[in-house]
């Protein structure tokens, strides 16, 4: 038996070795390579590989742009990943009511998914466009005026303060739909004997919603959290469709800028820089909660 | 047949949040529809007056001086249907192992795994180009299968992993008893059972792969074996855009994806209910 | 023996006529070597190879040309031969290396890399592939572009092929400093052989072969000339308003004030692709300085602290007052509808956007942009020759087709930009439509600067970050700020 046990035990790493070097070499070779790019003077189209310390780290924090990027990129962050959170979990809520046409409106809600992130940019970007004076207004700002709610227009990507934000909205709305059915299913998941225990206890249908459906859908938000977040710090393709980088690099992210960097000014080494500190912003964020979730479930 | 205002409001909210979420494809599918002197961006709502599916044709055949996405739908079909099951048996494979399995240091592997996928791919460009030349594979559609493949392995391996986690340990319990190995459990236990998670992973990774565009234009640098994303964003030009051809190869770029949803969404869920995704 | 001579007069007739056929066919009389028929026709034994090449290529799409298997090969009579003309067999000798045998064989690819996706560039690129399958029918052109503003795209896909060795056979570059950024001593193969045998040196404006020059030599081939300083206007408006295009920037500021509040923008902007309103302020700049002094910039001569610096600055920042403020949401082309509306009055772009007036149906103005009469803001786009080109030879008629007068003709009337040579014929130029002529004219007497927005002036990484700095002032409208970023960005570049 043990016998077996053992050539299982080798057969499981050996099943997952293939797996295991491709990460090794295409992720953490590559971030290895990135790393040492970060600090060295690799500064043309030609590699150049000599060692300068953290020069390239200094330089991208006294670049008004990029700390530019980094702030749209929190904001984006928590707008976007609140908002699917937010707007997921009221549809899912919504939908779990034993609806006519369920199917339907799932698939509404789900299907913007099967887009890319360019066909929604190039849309979103019609879509936010305010229009002007001149030539009158359009997208959801004609929209608002045809509805009498003229007022609440504003400049959307065009008003440097909002900038990011629209791009946000764009965004929330192809992901929403996504959260809706995690959480839609971890709702069905729930045993009903669980909620009815809570009434017959006296509670209010929002406090079962607190104390009893949202500790179970835990999980649930975890897998949510790491695929948005994980989308989110990587977001360029929708910038690129929708909006650049914006007045005054209001729309601007991490991503976007690093690209420009290496490839067009071929500041190859502060571009790594950029992808390291990326990397990094994940480390503090991300991985003590994926550990501390692990080590839950296996307890559980 | 209780008509509550309550339950009203409730259909007028989701009927209201249906109309944001169609909103777009309205804008898409009437711009498409209309012809070049008539797209607006200032009039962008209106329907278009007269029909015209000019713009398709142009879209999937080519115009004046640009080529159209037919060859390169073939193309991400070639590239995307490998792709897809190729990482999605792989994805069982690994997340079973991981699930079942535990040997040691496998959540640290898992972890390090989770974490690499959080990298930015644009820094990676230049040494993963390097390496794929290094074994012949770049500029080829098998060298996109192949980078697709290895940056999915996370995504799939945790999405099984999640699925297999919620197979009740009674079964497997069972089969070992019977004398099954790692092998024997998952040919008799979790292939039977892996359905809801395949229909999962299948469609996330058909629509990832479909819908990639930095790999894309950086290993197909041949136009011949470019995806449709490439030729869709060669579309627009740096000189005058038709929009009306834009949208309208959009939504052909996005018809695969969108029917795969429209009409398997619902395995998907199924699957997402079977747990594959809960954490 | 006689046959061949009568054959050389032939070529020197042809030569005369222009880059008409590359070469004539001969027939062998007597068995003869490759180096004995080369010394016959170019009185030097050393073209055999370009003979063989020459012959190969035609053998095969005409199967009546022999086909040549060995250099050192003793040919029968009644052999045929294409010769090639003598300046295509000189640039072979000069590009091919003889451990490339393969090369003496004819047929392969021709890869060409541009961002020319859509529209006239679209066409005028397809005409000289045209004008090349005519006379290499040999060659398969693969035309690899991707789309994206100033290659935006395409110079994130050709950088990596680049360094992994793997490049186009010939790629889209700009004329200018931007080749600063593809290192080219280690990535191209420098054209100072070829402008000599081909004769460029001398078709080429003197201002053009000095923007062209790069550590002192020429690294691509230029196909064209756009201008950048334009003005458009909206005839109709200024007519009804009894305007007159400005010469000077006080007079467009009255023009502004007059059409302000009448529902019509006076000076309309836009910036999504990042780029246009740099362009605008590089317009500026140029009227703010002399010649000399705007070249000075980038050359560290003309400190960024000057005067005229902050005076285009201070201009910018007032033009803002009276440009249309959805400008991020437009591209250069969306912002255009304004004039086409007959709601806009005025724009700043450079020439191309001739073009899109033009299928618009537009009868739109143009002037020089104010304060740049005599001033030509110059950039120009060019075919380079990666060192590691696949395909050498096939490059060789690539950069003739686009150094010749019927290849850039013929480009330049489909793409709406001028001819990069300066022998086109009155008659010729007549065949373009009159802007591009009053363009041309231009071109011959105003002072020559380059474009920095368009690779002409700087390397593309001083680009981005006057760029970074300029869009940031659109919403800062900090001068002081701007015209510092402006100076580090100047002594990052220039190292001092």
């Amino acid at each position: 038996m043990w016998f077996k046990r053992k050539r299982d035990q080798i057969l499981s790493v050996l099943l997952v070795l293939p797996s295991a070097l491709a990460i090794l070499v295409f992720v953490y070779a590559f971030i290895a390579l990135t790393t040492y790019v970060s600090f060295s003077n690799w500064n043309k189209l030609v590699p150049d590989y000599t060692f300068v310390g953290t020069a390239n780290y200094l330089r991208l924090f006294q670049n008004p742009r990029f700390l530019i990027t980094l702030r749209n990129l929190g904001v984006f962050t928590g707008l976007f990943v609140g908002g699917s959170l937010t707007l997921g979990f009221l549809l899912a809520v919504l939908l779990d009511r034993r609806i006519k046409a369920e199917g339907l409106f799932r698939t509404i809600y789900l299907y913007p998914l099967a887009l890319s992130f360019i066909v929604t940019g190039v849309v979103w970007r019609w879509l936010l466009n305010p229009g002007s004076p001149q030539m009158g207004s359009t997208g959801i700002n004609l929209l608002l005026e045809m509805m009498g709610l003229g007022f609440l227009k504003t400049g959307w990507y065009t008003d440097p303060r909002i900038g990011i934000i629209a791009v946000a909205v764009a965004a929330i709305w192809q992901m929403s739909g996504y959260v809706m059915a995690m959480y839609l299913a971890g709702l069905r998941g729930i045993p009903e004997e669980l909620r009815e225990a809570a009434r017959v206890d006296g509670a209010s249908e929002l406090q079962i919603y607190r104390f009893v459906v949202l500790p179970l859908l835990r999980p649930i938000t975890f897998g949510a959290l790491i695929v948005l977040g994980h989308i989110s710090l990587k977001i360029y393709d929708l910038v690129v469709a929708m909006t650049g980088p914006g007045p005054g690099y209001s729309c601007d992210v991490p991503a976007y800028f690093m690209w420009e960097l290496t490839f067009r000014a071929n500041r190859f080494a502060q571009g790594a820089g950029i992808a390291i500190i990326l990397l990094a912003i994940v480390s503090i964020l991300i991985v003590p909660y994926l550990r501390y979730s692990l080590r839950r479930e296996v307890e559980a | 047949m209780k008509l509550h205002p309550a339950r009203l409001l409730l259909y007028l909210v989701l009927i209201a949040f249906a109309l944001y979420y169609l909103m777009p494809v309205y804008v898409l599918v009437v711009t498409s529809l209309k012809s070049f002197a008539e797209v607006n961006l200032y009039r962008m709502w209106n329907p278009p007056r007269t029909f015209s599916l000019e713009s398709f044709r142009r879209a999937l055949f080519g115009g004046m001086g640009y080529q159209g996405l037919a060859p390169n739908i073939l193309n991400s079909v070639i590239m995307v249907l490998p792709a897809t099951l190729i990482s999605a048996a792989l994805g069982s494979l690994n997340g079973y192992i991981f699930a079942r399995w535990q040997f040691r240091g496998a959540n640290t592997l898992f972890t390090l795994a989770l974490f690499g996928m959080f990298i930015p791919y644009q820094s990676i460009l230049i040494p993963l180009v390097q390496t794929l030349k290094s074994i012949g594979l770049y500029g080829t559609i098998p060298g996109l299968i192949l980078t697709h493949v290895i940056y999915g392995i996370p995504i799939t391996t945790l999405i099984f992993r999640n699925y297999y986690a919620t197979v009740p340990k009674e079964l497997v319990e069972a089969a070992r008893i019977d004398g099954a190995g790692l092998l024997g459990v998952y040919r008799r236990i979790m292939l039977p059972l892996s359905l809801p998670g395949f229909a999962v992973v299948l469609i996330w990774q058909f629509t990832s792969i479909w819908n990639d565009f930095l790999f894309a234009v950086t290993i197909a640098q041949n136009p011949a074996v470019q995806p449709v994303t490439v030729a869709l964003n060669n579309l627009a030009g740096s000189f005058i855009v038709e929009w009306n051809v834009q949208m309208a190869g959009a939504l052909l770029a996005a018809l695969p994806t969108l029917l795969v949803y429209i009409f398997l969404g619902r395995y998907f869920m199924r699957g997402l209910l079977a747990g594959s995704l809960k954490g | 023996m006689r046959k061949v001579g009568w054959l050389l007069a032939v070529f020197v007739a042809v030569g005369l006529l222009g880059w008409a056929q590359a070469g004539a066919p001969l027939v062998l009389d007597k068995p003869s070597s490759l180096a004995n028929i080369s010394l016959a026709v170019f009185g030097d034994s050393a073209y055999a190879p370009a003979i063989m090449r020459a012959t190969n290529s035609k053998a095969l799409v005409d199967h009546t040309f022999a086909r040549i298997s060995r250099l050192d090969e003793v040919l029968p009579a009644g052999a045929k031969l294409w010769i090639p003309d003598a300046a295509w067999a000189k640039a072979f000798l000069a590009v091919w290396d003889p451990n490339r045998v393969e090369d003496l064989f004819g047929g392969g690819k021709l890869v060409v890399g541009s961002w020319w996706t859509a529209g006239g560039e679209a066409e005028g690129l397809e005409a000289l592939f045209a004008l090349y399958r005519e006379n290499f029918p040999d060659v398969v052109i693969v035309n690899a572009t991707v789309a994206g503003g100033a290659g935006f795209v395409f110079k994130a896909v050709l950088k990596p092929r680049l360094i992994a060795g793997d490049p186009p056979d010939t790629f889209q570059l700009h004329a200018g400093l931007e080749v600063e950024g593809y290192s080219p001593e280690v990535y191209l193969r420098p054209l100072d052989d070829l402008y000599a045998i081909f004769g460029w040196d001398k078709v080429f404006p003197p201002d053009l072969l000095d923007l062209m020059r790069y550590e002192g030599h020429y690294w691509g081939v230029p196909v064209n000339i756009h201008r950048s300083n334009v003005l458009w206007y909206n005839k109709e408006i200024f007519a009804k308003y009894n305007l007159k295009p400005p010469a000077n920037w006080d007079e467009f500021f009255q023009i502004c004030e007059i059409l302000k509040g009448k529902g019509i923008v006076p000076i309309t902007l836009a910036n999504a692709g990042g780029w246009e309103a740099p362009h605008l302020f590089e317009t500026i700049l140029a009227s703010t300085l002399t010649p000399e002094e705007y070249r000075g910039l980038w050359t560290g001569a003309t400190p960024w602290t000057h005067p005229g610096v902050t005076r285009a600055l201070e201009i910018l920042k007032k033009i803002l007052d009276y440009a249309n403020p959805d400008y991020s949401a437009h591209t250069w082309d969306t912002v255009l509808e304004y004039i086409a509306a007959g709601r806009g009055a005025m724009n700043v772009m450079g020439d191309w956007a001739m073009g899109w007036f033009m299928a618009k149906g537009v009868d739109v103005g143009w002037a020089p942009v104010p304060g740049t009469k005599g001033v030509f803001v110059a950039l120009s786009d060019t075919f380079a020759f990666p060192k590691r080109a696949p395909n050498p030879i096939n490059v060789i008629g690539w950069l003739e087709v686009c150094g010749s007068k019927e290849g850039q003709i013929a480009f330049n009337m489909r793409k709406g930009s001028i001819p990069a040579r300066t022998d086109i014929t009155a008659e010729e130029r007549a065949q373009f439509n009159p802007y591009l002529q009053s363009c041309m004219e231009d071109w011959a007497r105003d002072a020559i600067v380059p474009s920095v927005m368009h690779g002409a002036a700087a390397p593309e990484s001083w680009v981005v970050d006057f760029k970074d700095a300029i869009n940031l002032f659109l919403v800062t409208k900090d001068v002081a700020g701007t015209q510092a970023a402006l100076v580090a960005a100047a002594k990052a570049a220039l190292g001092k």
